[in-house]
This record gives structure tokens, sequence and C-alpha cells, in this order.
């Protein structure tokens, strides 16, 4: 088979998968390169699964707003598959002042962008999700948040791009690009492997910083480690999105039954734990514990039965890059989503789809160029 | 690690007798629906596990992984020790929410 596409995505993730997909869907022959022997295997199968509206900043929360008013409510159906998408709000618990403080930001982030979200009290809060404690004071609704199963849909994305005609490589770990007449041309893997295309689309996570190095080009980012747990099976309880304030933790009840919770102490990035495959520490877990006890008490006899680790390819401005970089003609960046990819990645494979074709992009992202960030003296 | 070329074709999945056999008890997954998911591009026990839940129950595969791997194996033409296992996770036995929240610091 000949290694020659229009289209090389490096990144079988989330949004990898969703450009292949919508690439394949028009027409366009596409080579998905993966490192891990398993598709999406990075951030894509490791998140907490929330589809949430709120708490974004433009132009993520314009991509966002595309996504949930527009594709999700009938993805699962465009790609014959369960993604078990609910939108059924989330609070966001506040208890200490600080916390409370942060429900403001909040607050102003959704004026800003223009997604449907108020302060409610603690007897509110209680009365949307019932089984919340009296340690809740205060509680920002949006109700227009949700969660969805974050490795059902990157695998329906891949199933379904893999259907229309996408050739998917696992195992094949890019280590560098290469420029020909000032395009960029060739893709080169370890196994010593060429493979060529008119564009090069870079969803790669935090491994997209070593690979966009080689054309010269520098990513201001850093991996941060989060961290899931996720419990036994519990009769249907509630559907709304949880989280804390200040962020160590948030969740939901999956469809299944198991209730999932993520989040991080804000302590690791102080711990050993960068090198390798992202792994679970010893506090993170019975941090969360802790929370749950406290904000749900209904959970405090319910089993843990599995944790796992995943990386945050974290941007300085917690924005990702979504640009054709012109330094370099045909390749487009699309990484650095600092844990905020997967609900808006139907919208982002449809732009950086448009973006590798030439034609004008449905959400305007040119405020996602690689060169906005600036040292901090000037 | 291997590269694996996904255009890899199978062909139809056909029907077979056994299909309705339920292989993973906690989560109720025949071998009929797995042998579908290798049918349907999920050729690692991996891909498997994230897009049936095989493996994800209260057991968390320690009964059916076996018996995932040789219907796996089976359908990919190859032998079972050819493929690589599910990560295991922790904790190594289901914990109780409460007990868990009491777990100590270890500064060392």
């Amino acid at each position: 088979m000949t290694n020659t596409a229009d289209v090389i995505v490096i990144g079988s993730g989330v949004v990898g998968s969703a450009t292949a997909y919508e690439l394949a869907r028009r027409g366009h022959r596409v080579t998905v390169l993966e490192r891990s022997p398993n598709v999406g295997d990075g951030a894509s199968s490791r998140n907490g699964a929330g589809v949430r509206l709120g708490g974004r900043l433009s132009p993520e929360a314009e991509l966002a707003a595309k996504s949930i008013y527009e594709i999700w409510p009938t993805l699962g159906e465009e790609l014959d598959a369960d993604l078990e998408y609910v939108r059924a709000g989330s609070l966001t618990l506040a208890h200490s002042e600080s916390q409370i403080a942060s429900l403001d930001k909040k607050l102003a982030k959704d004026r800003k962008s223009g997604a449907p979200s108020r302060l409610v009290d603690g007897a509110e809060a209680r009365e949307i999700c019932p089984y919340l404690s009296s340690y809740v004071e205060q509680a920002v609704w949006s109700e227009m948040d949700g969660h969805a199963n974050p490795m059902a849909t990157t695998l329906a994305y891949y199933r379904a791009a893999r259907r229309l005609g996408a050739r998917y490589i696992t195992g094949e770990n890019v280590v560098a690009l290469e420029k020909r007449q000032g395009r960029v041309r060739r893709v080169l893997t370890e196994a010593g492997t060429v493979y060529e295309a008119d564009k090069v689309i870079l969803a790669a996570g935090f491994n997209s910083r070593r690979i966009a190095k080689t054309v010269g080009l520098w990513i201001p980012f850093l991996k941060r480690v989060d961290e899931c747990l996720i419990t036994e099976v519990q009769p249907p309880m509630f559907q709304v999105r949880l989280s804390c304030a200040d962020g160590n933790f948030y969740g939901s009840q999956t469809r299944h039954g198991s209730f999932l919770f993520g989040g991080n102490t804000n302590l690791e990035r102080y711990e050993e734990c960068y090198d390798g495959k992202p792994m679970n520490t010893n506090k993170q877990a019975a941090d969360k514990c802790r929370a749950i006890a406290k904000f749900l008490p209904a959970l405090k006899n319910v089993k843990v039965v599995r944790h796992w680790a995943g990386w945050l390819d974290s941007m300085v401005d917690r924005l990702p890059i979504i640009q054709e970089i012109p330094e370099v003609p045909g390749l487009i960046l699309a990484c650095g989503f600092s844990g905020h990819g997967f609900a808006i990645a139907p919208a982002v494979g449809k732009v950086v789809t448009q973006l590798a074709l030439g034609e004008p992009a449905c959400v305007d992202v040119s405020a996602l160029s690689y060169d906005r960030f600036k040292p901090t003296g000037v | 690690m291997a590269i694996f070329d996904r255009s890899l074709d199978l062909g139809p999945c056909v029907p077979r007798p056994d299909d309705d056999m339920i292989v993973c008890r906690c989560e109720e997954i025949t071998k009929g629906e797995i042998r579908r998911a290798i049918h349907e591009g999920m050729y690692t026990m991996t891909e498997l596990r994230r897009y049936l839940r095989a493996g994800m129950g209260l057991c968390q595969g320690n009964t059916c992984g076996r018996n995932v791997k040789s219907i796996l194996a089976a359908e990919l033409g190859c032998r079972p020790a050819q493929l690589e296992d599910c990560t295991a996770r922790g904790p190594a036995r289901p914990v109780v929410v409460d007990t868990y929240g009491k777990e100590v610091f270890d500064r060392d």
C-alpha cells in the first residue's frame, strides 16, 4: 500500500479522529498515525467525560457553543453509536469563602461568552440535586452543560472514519516532519517509514511539542497529571454533572450506573510523577473520596473499583492552538487543549478540516494562533 | 511495539450458534458482541474494553480477561500470547469511599 495520502493526521484521539472522519466523509484520502498500540490512548480515554458550555473563554466558548447546540444532540445518530450524551445541566459547588469567590469568576466568564448560568443558594442546589449535603453553601447552575462517554465517542469516530476509508496505523511513532520546497510534505517515523501528504495535521497532545520542534516551532505547554476514579454500579440517582469550585473534584453518574470523579489536589506538579506513563499518586483518590463523602454522603459506602491517571497538555493560557502555520505551509496544529478538548472536539474536527481544505472556518479561531504568546515583560 | 495497519479487513462477522453466551458476567457482554466489535475494528484488548465495557465491572476483568483474549486471538488469527493485556489498575480490591478517604498522605 502506498504511503502517500491527501492528509496525514498525527494522533488518533478524539480531535484527530473527528478530523479524520470529517475529511473521509468529504472523500479525501486520510492516513492517521498513532504512537500507541491503541486508538485514542491519551487524554481521550482518560478524561472526566464533561461536555460543558460554561466557564470557557472566547474563542473556545464559540467552539463549545457550536458543538453543544448544533452537533452533540445528533452526533450519536450520525456516527451510529450510543455516545451516552446527556444534557442535564451542571452545578459548580462552593463551601469556603475562596470557593465562593471563584464562582464569581466563572459567572463573569459566562456573562462574556453568553453561556446561560446563574448563582443559586445551597437550598436551591439541593432541589436540583437532592443528594447534595448541607456542606454546599452556594453553587452556579449551568443548564446547557452535560456529559458523554469519551471512549465511546473517540472509538465511534474511529469506526466511522475507518468505514469511510481512512487508514489508521497504530504503533507508528512520528519522530520528525520534513519540508519539501518550503511546504511540509514528509512525516518520518521511528520505524524508518516515510509518509507523504499535501497537508499534515498535528493533533498528538503533549507529543505535538516534540514533533513541532522538528520544523522549528516552540509550543509553550506543560504536561499536567489529572486522575479519575470510578465506583461500582449504583441505581440511577441523578444526571446533573457536579464539580467543586476550586477544581479538586468533578464528576457525574455514567449511563451504566458507576460514578466517575476526576480532579487533582494541586500538589501533583511538585511530584516526581512526570516520567513515562501517567501514574496515580497515593493521595489523589483519597482526597477525592473525602470530597465525595462531604458533598455526597449517600456515596460514602460505595466502592471504588478503579482509578487511572492521564496527561493534560496544558497551554500557558489554557487555550489550544488551531492554525495553519504561516511559516510551515501545509502544517496545521490542533493541540494544547489543556483538558478542555473532549467537549469541543466535534466542532474542532470541522474547523480543522476546513483549514486543511482552505475553506472559511465555521468558527473563527484566528485568536488561537501559535504566535500569540509574548514574554510578560513586554 | 508492533506497527498495526488497521486497514486489515476481517470480512463480515458471520453469526455463530454460541454468540448469545455471556463472556463478561459483570457487564453482561456476549461473545457475539465481542466478535462484532472486533470486526468493527477494535483490534486490541484495551479497545475492546473501552468499546464494550467487557472487563470494566466489579471483577475488573479477572474472570473474563482470558476468554476475551482467546476470542480476539481467534478472530485475528494469532496466538493469545501475542496479544497485550489491558493495563491492570488500582485499587487491587474494591475499596469503600469512606475508608479510602482515611488514607494518610505519606510524606516519604
